[in-house]
């Protein structure tokens, strides 16, 4: 189907306001909306999971695409600042499992069911996550080395 | 030459030769390998081309730092190099230099010879165990598997010289090609020389056989934490090795110290074994490398066979000549 | 002296093996913790970030005329492509026209580092079988000496051999002559001879086709779903390529076929690749012949790089990267820096496939496999 269809059927069914991109959504409706556009409207491919930090909220962003038609529709979901949870798409398209990591890795949003959810940019003892707004360029927090490395 | 002193002088001498051959093979491999890849090679150490490279590389080697990491066992890790190129050098004793020369002239002076080259096989494993290293262990597994199957089809094709002399002594062995060389004999020297040269290759770690010392998987491998003048012994075993089964393929297959007399008997044993080792670089520094298990399929169902059925073939055609 | 060595016992059989961000084989500083069963691999944990400079970061405190040899540094075996992506987002968004001879300019560049990106591919995946001290190095030279000469060509045209700095917002920069046009050509036929004897050393041989077919075979469910690109997801018989699907410079303009195989495997890969080098080269014939006249930029001289404002809002912008696709997701809030750039970078998604590929195989086939999707450290992390 075009975009107009799809972005008018997730409309309908899961209130979603469209934008240049996509759609917007409420948090709660984004896994049900995601599986509807995998299996009713064929959306199987994905594109990517980022993360829009605006004034008092988040934005959490995944791109996906139909493999026939190229067409690319964004699917975004605003999170309060001190709320910053969503369920996580990995189960629904795998490729979603390392953009959520580094989502959660440089914003701070956690990702629920997600099957493995750590650091993958930065090391995994990291404190902060930098592309936040408030987290500074000239970082006072250096690099601190794992207590226990495994041997080669 | 008889007696003690007559011995020492000559093993000394065939020791001294075959080491610096050892040495300048590997200048002879770094020219050959530079030139098929489009580039030089050696170049400004020595000036007309570099040929002081090996004493260079040889005196660099041995001031470096000799590492012995902590949790090794001392043991074997100290004793894994000698234990790698002890056997390939005792090797040089049985080749026959020329009629009746030989440092060592025994009736089963073949059988020796192929018994010491297998024992470079319990000094890589020593090697590849002691290092307390998870790549090395992977390298002194997979060698034990690869070199263990490939030594039955080399020792195979290996009989069919002895089969054709119906000696032992590698003398003997030389002195029965004055008609014709063995790799000449019809079909069955072919395939002999065919299936040794493959072998040969596994034995010595060559490519397209190397995994053992792969370098882009396991960073070589069982040699990895080895440094300074025991990686030295290392690298001039594997030379020595190669070296060793040049001599034995030219003493077996192709005629040794034979040829038209212009030329004295070590030269021409020399020649030949120049050219199996250019033959070897050029396999080498042409091909991939194969995985372990096609290498062993490749052992057990296609080497294994045909060698089994080409001394058998030998065999009756001896028999009925 | 520190404390002595424990030795740990363990029950299961298997070996902890860290392919650690130093090997000669990972293509770059990647770890792969593998669990190995003998020579099995049983569980593949990459780990990324060794390579994370922050640029997502960097984007955010720069202007945009500033920004665009950054990201030249991402993806460093195609450098081009990464500002080519950012110019075209910044463009979208801002409305800007580009003539059509920096349009066609701009494909020039890309089609060349193209051919140089997969010629690098196929020398590394070259050492990768074959070891440096065999026959994989003399693949690795072979392609190399070929591609010193895109390089001089680049450098001639440019000024450097691989971080150009080629494109700006509007246009790019560096123009070509009717002595350099000839040069290109020149160079293109003389690749296309070379190609030959590339094939006879790589795909011919009957040791390659033995390590690589059947080799981390990728499913057509399993590229749609993790989201593979490039020649990875066209080797897996999808016949997606951004340059037809989503054209951009001179793309619309230009005939090209995509190449595409079934099998999903590193041969099929390989033999996707190989046949986008034959294509490329015919592109840059093409793009010589039919580059347009007329002016590389269309901004005036900007006075105040820092001042240039984009209007609000979101684009998300891709380019086919030799490694596959290669988007920016631009997203301003009017001021002249950007608010987020999120890139979205193809190594990454082609990455993601190796915990699912390497189970099952044996640690050779590791590298086959690593080398088969031929990520770029630079790319992954950003």
């Amino acid at each position: 189907m075009p975009a107009a269809e799809v972005v008018g059927a997730l409309g309908t069914r899961f209130s979603a306001t469209p934008y240049a991109l996509g759609v917007e959504l409420h948090a709660t409706a984004l896994l049900e909306a995601a599986r509807a556009l995998r299996d009713a409207h064929g959306y199987r491919y994905y594109v990517l999971a980022s993360a829009i930090e605006r004034k008092e909220t988040i934005e959490v962003v995944h791109a996906v695409r139909h493999p026939d038609t190229h067409d690319t529709i964004f699917l975004k979901a605003a999170l309060a600042k001190d709320a910053l949870e969503i369920d996580s798409l990995a189960y629904v398209w795998s490729g979603a499992e390392w953009h959520e990591r580094e989502v959660f890795d440089l914003f701070g949003v956690r990702f629920r069911g997600h099957p493995d959810l750590r650091r993958i940019l930065m090391p995994d003892e990291y404190e902060g996550h930098p592309l936040r707004k408030d987290f500074p360029m000239d970082t006072p927090w250096g690099y601190r080395p794992a207590k226990t490395e495994p041997a080669p | 030459m008889t007696g003690w002193l007559g011995a020492l002088v000559l093993s000394a001498t065939v020791l001294l030769v075959a080491m610096t051959i050892v040495a300048y093979l590997t200048w002879i491999e770094r020219k050959v390998a530079a030139r098929f890849q489009n580039r030089i090679g050696p170049y400004q150490v020595g000036v007309p081309h570099g040929w002081l490279q090996p004493l260079a590389d040889v005196l660099k080697l041995i001031v470096k730092e000799d590492i012995t990491p902590r949790s090794a066992d001392p043991l074997l890790f100290n004793l894994a190099p000698v234990m790698v190129v002890a056997p390939a050098l005792i090797g040089f004793a049985f080749i026959p230099l020329a009629p009746g020369l030989a440092v060592v002239d025994h009736p089963y002076s073949y059988l020796f010879f192929t018994a010491f080259a297998s024992l470079t096989l319990l000094g890589i494993f020593a090697a590849g165990w002691s290092s307390n290293n998870k790549y090395a262990l992977l390298s002194a597994l997979r060698m034990v598997a690869m070199v263990a199957s490939y030594e039955i089809p080399l020792l195979l094709t290996l009989l069919v010289p002895a089969v054709f002399a119906g000696s032992f002594r590698l003398t003997d062995v030389v002195e029965a090609q004055r008609g014709l060389w063995f790799i000449a004999a019809p079909v069955v020297g072919q395939v002999a020389f065919l299936v040794f040269l493959v072998c040969a290759l596994a034995e010595g770690n060559k490519v397209p056989l190397d995994l053992i010392e792969a370098e882009s998987e396991l960073i070589a491998a069982y040699n990895v934490e080895y440094s300074g003048i025991k990686f030295a012994l290392f690298y001039a075993g594997e030379y020595a090795h190669t070296l060793a089964i040049c001599a034995l393929a030219a003493t077996v297959f192709l005629g040794g110290y034979l040829g038209p007399a212009f030329l004295p008997g070590v030269v021409w044993l020399l020649l030949k074994i120049l050219v199996l080792f250019l033959g070897v670089l050029w396999i080498r520094w042409s091909l991939l490398r194969v995985r372990i298990d096609q290498a062993l399929r490749l052992n057990w169902m296609v080497l294994l066979p045909i060698a089994l059925v080409n001394l058998l073939a030998a065999a009756w055609w001896v028999a009925r000549s | 002296m520190s404390a002595p060595i424990e030795v740990v016992e363990r029950e299961f059989g298997e070996l902890a093996l860290n392919m650690g961000p130093q090997h000669p084989s990972t293509h770059g500083v990647l770890r792969l913790i593998l669990h190995l069963s003998g020579e099995t691999v049983v569980k593949a944990d990459p780990s990324i970030g060794y390579l994370h400079r922050g640029v997502e970061k960097l984007s955010e405190h720069l202007a945009y005329d500033q920004l665009a040899p950054v990201y030249e540094r991402d993806d460093y075996l195609a450098p081009t492509a990464n500002s080519h992506a950012y110019c075209l987002a910044v463009e979208a968004l801002g409305k800007i026209e580009v003539p059509p001879r920096g349009r066609w300019m701009r494909a020039f560049v890309a089609e060349w580092q193209r051919v140089s990106s997969h010629l690098v591919w196929l020398g590394t995946l070259g050492l990768d079988l074959g070891g440096a001290l065999g026959g994989g190095t003399t693949l690795y030279m072979h392609c190399f000496r070929e591609r010193e000469k895109i390089l001089d060509l680049l450098e001639e045209l440019t000024g450097t051999r691989y971080h150009t700095n080629m494109n700006m917002i509007g246009g790019c920069r560096y123009d070509l002559d009717g002595a350099m046009a000839a040069k290109s050509v020149a160079l293109s036929a003389e690749i296309a001879r070379a190609l030959p004897e590339l094939h006879a050393l790589a795909g011919d041989t009957g040791i390659f086709r033995e390590r690589t077919e059947g080799v981390g075979v990728i499913t057509k469910d399993l590229a749609l779903s993790l989201g593979v690109t490039g020649p990875t997801l066209r080797a897996s018989g999808f016949p997606t390529d951004i340059r037809t699907a989503a054209p951009y410079d001179a793309y619309p303009e230009l005939r090209f076929e995509i190449p595409v195989r079934q099998a999903g495997d590193a041969l099929a890969r390989y033999q996707v690749r190989m046949d986008e080098i034959a294509i490329s080269l015919r592109l840059v014939d093409a793009i010589v012949e039919g580059l347009p006249p007329g002016p590389l930029f269309s901004r005036k001289p900007i006075k105040n790089p820092k001042a240039t404002k984009l209007p609000a809002g979101e684009t998300y912008v891709a380019v086919e990267s030799p490694r596959g696709e290669l988007g920016f997701h631009l997203v301003s809030d009017g001021t002249a820096k950007p608010l987020r750039l999120k890139i979205n970078a193809p190594s990454f998604a082609n990455l993601q496939a190796v915990p699912h590929l390497l189970p099952g195989g044996l640690v050779a086939d590791v590298v086959a496999i690593l080398g088969s999707l031929d990520p770029v450290m630079g790319d992954v992390d950003r």
